[in-house]
């Protein structure tokens, strides 16, 4: 029953996503106005039945109906109860059904609160957002229908994926749909905007609250999955730019820059053409994204759930969405003033500076990642990787790094260096004397050598805004800023100094034998077999000290899961305030030697840190425009956002 | 034919089943003595692809392919191959795929030509807003 | 303002040719073998000790012998090397000369794989290291390469042989044959 009860909610509001287009394009052209007040009540109720969908799919999963087949091939009446909830959406259909939900739950949102924008632009908006909406229904009700009934029910499901039965996994892929999901709302916005040719700083404050969400949700997403890959494939690598990853990196880019553009937008009515572009962009990569991760046409190690006639079906949506917003857009976009112009050494300068780079990054990683899948059409295969995307993506991310320590110190509209002079030059000296520091001590390659004084540099200059003025009567947004800034530094520095300085020992060790990594020292106490709910492992304990501190435990395994048959390594991980060590067991030798590796990683986790940094800047940023914009609906022309107290 | 297929696909889809058995290579699991010999092992084994992993490079693979070619490679350095000798022998074998550091050659030249277009547009388009503002400069 | 209107159209072109490409690689059979960068040349040296008791070893000179030879990679403990081994006891009925390669493999686990599947080889080398496998370019197992008599490989099949892949096989041959 519980399963009908779904799949109806779903059909109702697919049905209430046409009579929401229908009003929407209506209301949008001065016709028909009766029907147009049925959108914003058709959009609202579409995110409570899509919710109370959601909520049958996770109640099966709770329960591991194995009547419905996607629980009978995804789960396992065996399986910790956590991950039993989670495999609803460790799969296609459960992740597709959650991206409606959440992509529904917004479009309520936005109905039920906005009510700044013009009213055609706002029908505009939402007949867009009912049009993505419905090829997802479309894709969910006619090809992956995630409530199908299994007769007869199998005694037992087919399991998840072990290396999916982790608590960061179980909620990676969800923040990363958010975020997906989030960049669609912008996207409606911009069609909106553009059908309508209502591209004002109204309609800048109006979007950003969703992108600012949206990015933070993509910033916390790519942070997890990173640290994910770092602890659970066990061999210490936090990002590979695997194609699944890049595919992950391509919307956070092209949402950063949006991120900034549309703050341009807001505060100086300039970048128009370009916000709106950056809108349709962002959302492109996001279902690019989706499209490369499912129809599986790469090879990643993070591939699941792939399927070549689900693909079709994306590279449908794709073609419908962004084929047709890039054409509206090329049609309409001469019909967009350009804005207000402005100065090169202003705020809007240097953020048109982070625009650039940001899309050059962005562009970079699209060819790279798709440049094998070209070749591949004329049969030649070649592979793409690390030693490609660091240096090629550096000649972009160094100058954009250089134009983050100044901009911020920037007014907007003209500004001269004059004003500023000491404090960039005092800057770019520290930056200078850690590059040489660092290189006088210390044999290392150019790379993280440049990332770590960039890392300290940028580190020191995020803090500067702040400098002279009251902490407490600061904006938060201003924090937001600020926050996210240093976040930046952080990450980078963790990343340049983990490729630098770290130490590497793989070792074939007895019960007994003493084993060393760079300043740690213990040895392999035991190695026996542990049992889990739906695994069996080896365990070896091993206690190490840190410079003859205290001994600590590490106790890695090796898992065997057996639902389905997969070995995967559990690793241990010492954290210290300056890094974190690595274990991790192999197999047994033929001696009676046990493989063991381990990594000494000074600052490793300052990725992670400094990504939740840069999350928590986000938030800080959002909380503060959302209230801020709430009080000037008042009086919108009383604009003095971010400028500094002359 | 087509169980065939779904027999082998099901003999590549499990890469952590039986692969060998003999115990790992030598040099799969061990590092080389010498420090930056081992340094230059270890950075040229992150930028190979595991062929039989799915976008892993050997030195982040639990395959005993991976542990026989880290083998080659350790083995190659230590007997004083350049790490560029070492991935030219490899491509001499399968080709520009097993390396992740494309070398510029007639099927990857679009890898280069792309970045350096990118970086000119991108220069152009700043060198435009500069000259713009010393347009609206003069007429303001 | 046409400036960027070109631009716009410029962009709208290249996601036309970006879903293009989407569109072809999604109809295209998935195919994740990596070929051998080595057919055409002459096979590289090596000498390996006899993987079982009633077979010699294999090394780079038996194959100048002037007739062409099949170079099988197998495994004892691959499953697919069992399901091609009827074909290749087919092909050495249909008068194919065959030497294997045991790639990671012991005496008795060869011996006991001959037993069950039967042994069409000439020769069997021993592989340990996989040394063979890489020179040879080949990716896993199994694998089969064709050698005129020259020692120049000719051809590589990928994965088992299917019973529609020994005529195949034996055209290569013919052709190996003929070439040299």
């Amino acid at each position: 029953m519980i399963p009908e009860i779904g799949l109806a909610a779903l059909w109702l509001a697919a049905a209430l996503a046409v009579l929401q287009l229908l009003g929407g394009v209506l209301g949008a052209r001065r016709e028909g106005m009766e029907l147009a007040a049925v959108a914003r009540p058709a959009a609202v109720l579409q995110a409570l039945l899509c919710t109370v969908a959601f909520l049958c799919l996770l109640y099966v999963f709770a329960v591991t109906d194995l009547s419905v087949k996607l629980v009978a091939d995804n789960s396992h009446s065996m399986k910790p109860w956590i991950f039993k909830v989670s495999g609803a959406w460790g799969n296609h259909e459960g992740s597709m059904l959650l991206w409606i939900t959440v992509m529904a739950m917004a479009g309520g949102l936005i109905a039920f609160v906005e009510r700044r924008l013009p009213e055609r632009t706002m029908l505009a908006t939402l007949s867009a957002q009912a049009f993505v909406g419905l090829g997802f229904y479309a894709f969910l009700l006619l090809s992956s229908n995630p409530f199908q009934r299994l007769s007869p029910a199998p005694p037992e499901g087919n399991g998840l994926n072990p290396l999916l039965q982790d608590i960061g996994l179980a909620f990676h892929p969800p923040t990363l749909y958010v975020g997906y999901v989030g960049l669609s709302v912008a996207f409606s916005f911009a069609v909106g905007a553009l059908l309508t040719r209502s591209v004002t700083p109204d309609f800048a404050r109006v979007m950003r609250p969703w992108v600012l969400a949206a990015w933070i949700f993509l910033t916390l997403g790519i942070t997890a999955g990173s640290y994910w890959a770092y602890y659970e494939l066990g061999w210490g690598g936090w990002w590979f730019w695997d194609p699944v990853e890049n595919a992950s990196l391509m919307p956070w880019l092209a949402a950063t820059a949006l991120l900034h553009s549309v703050s341009v937008l807001a505060a100086r009515d300039a970048l128009r053409t370009w916000t709106i572009m950056l809108g349709v962009v962002a959302f492109s990569m996001s279902m690019i994204g989706t499209f490369l991760v499912r129809s599986g046409i790469l090879t990643s190690v993070h591939a699941f759930a792939v399927d070549p006639e689900r693909g079709s079906f994306i590279l449908a949506l794709l073609v419908l969405y962004i084929g047709g917003a890039l054409v509206i857009f090329a049609l309409r976009a001469a019909t967009i003033a350009e804005g207000e112009r402005f100065a090169v050494t202003s705020r809007e300068g240097a953020l048109v500076v982070n625009n650039i780079a940001l899309s050059a990054i962005l562009g970079i990683v699209l060819v790279g990642t798709l440049y094998p899948l070209l070749t591949e059409a004329f049969d030649i295969r070649v592979s793409v990787g690390p030693p490609y995307f660091n240096p090629v993506s550096a000649i972009f991310l160094v100058p954009m790094l250089l134009v983050l320590m100044v901009g911020p110190l920037l007014r907007w509209r003209e500004d001269g260096f004059a004003r500023i002079r000491w404090q960039v030059i005092a800057l770019f000296a520290v930056t200078l004397g850690v590059l040489l520091g660092v290189w006088l001590v210390a044999d290392i390659h150019l790379l993280p050598l440049i990332g770590l004084a960039l890392a300290v540099g940028v580190g020191i200059a995020s803090l500067l805004p702040l400098a002279g003025r009251s902490l407490r009567r600061t904006p938060l947004a201003t924090w937001g800023m600020v926050v996210a800034h240093f976040g930046v530094a952080v990450a980078l520095f963790g990343m340049a100094s983990d490729s630098a300085f770290q130490q590497e020992r793989l070792v074939a060790a007895s019960v007994g034998d003493a084993v060393e990594v760079g300043p740690w020292q213990g040895r392999l106490d035991t190695v026996y077999p542990v049992a889990g709910p739906n695994w069996t492992a080896i365990q070896a304990n091993l206690h190490l000290a840190y410079e003859g501190g205290a001994e600590r435990r590490a106790a890695p395994q090796s898992r065997n899961f057996w639902a389905p048959v997969m070995e995967t390594s559990e690793v241990a991980l010492l954290t210290r305030w300056n890094g974190q060590l690595y274990v991790a067991v192999g197999n047994q030798a033929q001696d009676g030697r046990w493989q063991l590796r381990l990594w000494w990683k000074p600052f490793v986790t300052f990725i992670w840190y400094g990504g939740v940094l840069i999350a928590l800047g986000g938030a800080l940023s959002l909380v503060g425009r959302v209230t801020t914009d709430l009080r000037r609906r008042r009086r919108p022309e009383d604009d003095v956002d971010e400028a500094y107290p002359a | 034919m087509r169980r065939l297929v779904a027999l082998l696909l099901l003999a590549l889809a499990g890469p952590l089943a039986a692969q060998g058995n003999v115990p790992p290579a030598p040099y799969a699991y061990t590092q080389l003595a010498d420090p930056a010999q081992e340094a230059a092992a270890r950075e040229l084994m992150h930028t190979l692809r595991c062929l039989q992993c799915q976008s892993q490079s050997i030195a982040d693979s639990d395959a005993p392919i991976a542990g026989d070619m880290r083998h080659q490679v350790r083995a190659r350095i230590a007997a004083g191959e350049s790490p560029d000798e070492v991935r030219d022998w490899l491509i001499s074998r399968y080709g520009d795929y097993i390396s992740y550091e494309p070398q510029v050659s007639a099927s990857t030249w679009p890898l280069f030509v792309v970045p350096a277009i990118i970086l000119v547009l991108a220069v152009l388009l700043l060198l435009a807003r500069v000259g713009r503002r010393r347009a609206s400069g003069e007429g303001g | 303002m046409r400036r960027l209107r070109i631009i716009l159209w410029c962009m709208v072109a290249v996601a036309a040719a970006l879903f293009a490409l989407f569109y072809y690689q999604l109809n295209q059979p998935k195919n994740d073998f990596v070929t051998s960068a080595m057919v055409g040349q002459p096979l590289p040296q090596f000498a390996l000790e006899p993987a079982s008791a009633d077979r010699p070893g294999l090394a780079t000179a038996d194959f100048k012998t002037g007739e062409p030879q099949l170079l099988n990679l197998f495994g004892s403990w691959c499953i697919p090397c069992r399901i091609e081994a009827p074909q290749l006891e087919a092909l050495e009925r249909q008068g194919a000369r065959i030497t294997g390669v045991a790639l990671r493999d012991t005496p008795e686990d060869v011996a006991q794989f001959l037993e069950l599947y039967g042994n069409p080889f000439t020769r069997i080398g021993r592989d340990d290291l996989s040394e063979t496998q890489f020179a040879l370019g080949a990716s896993g197992v199994p694998e089969t390469f064709v050698i005129d008599g020259a020692g120049r490989i000719t051809y590589q099949h990928i994965g088992p042989i299917a019973p529609g892949d020994v005529p195949v096989i034996l055209a290569e041959l013919r052709k190996a044959g003929s070439g040299s």
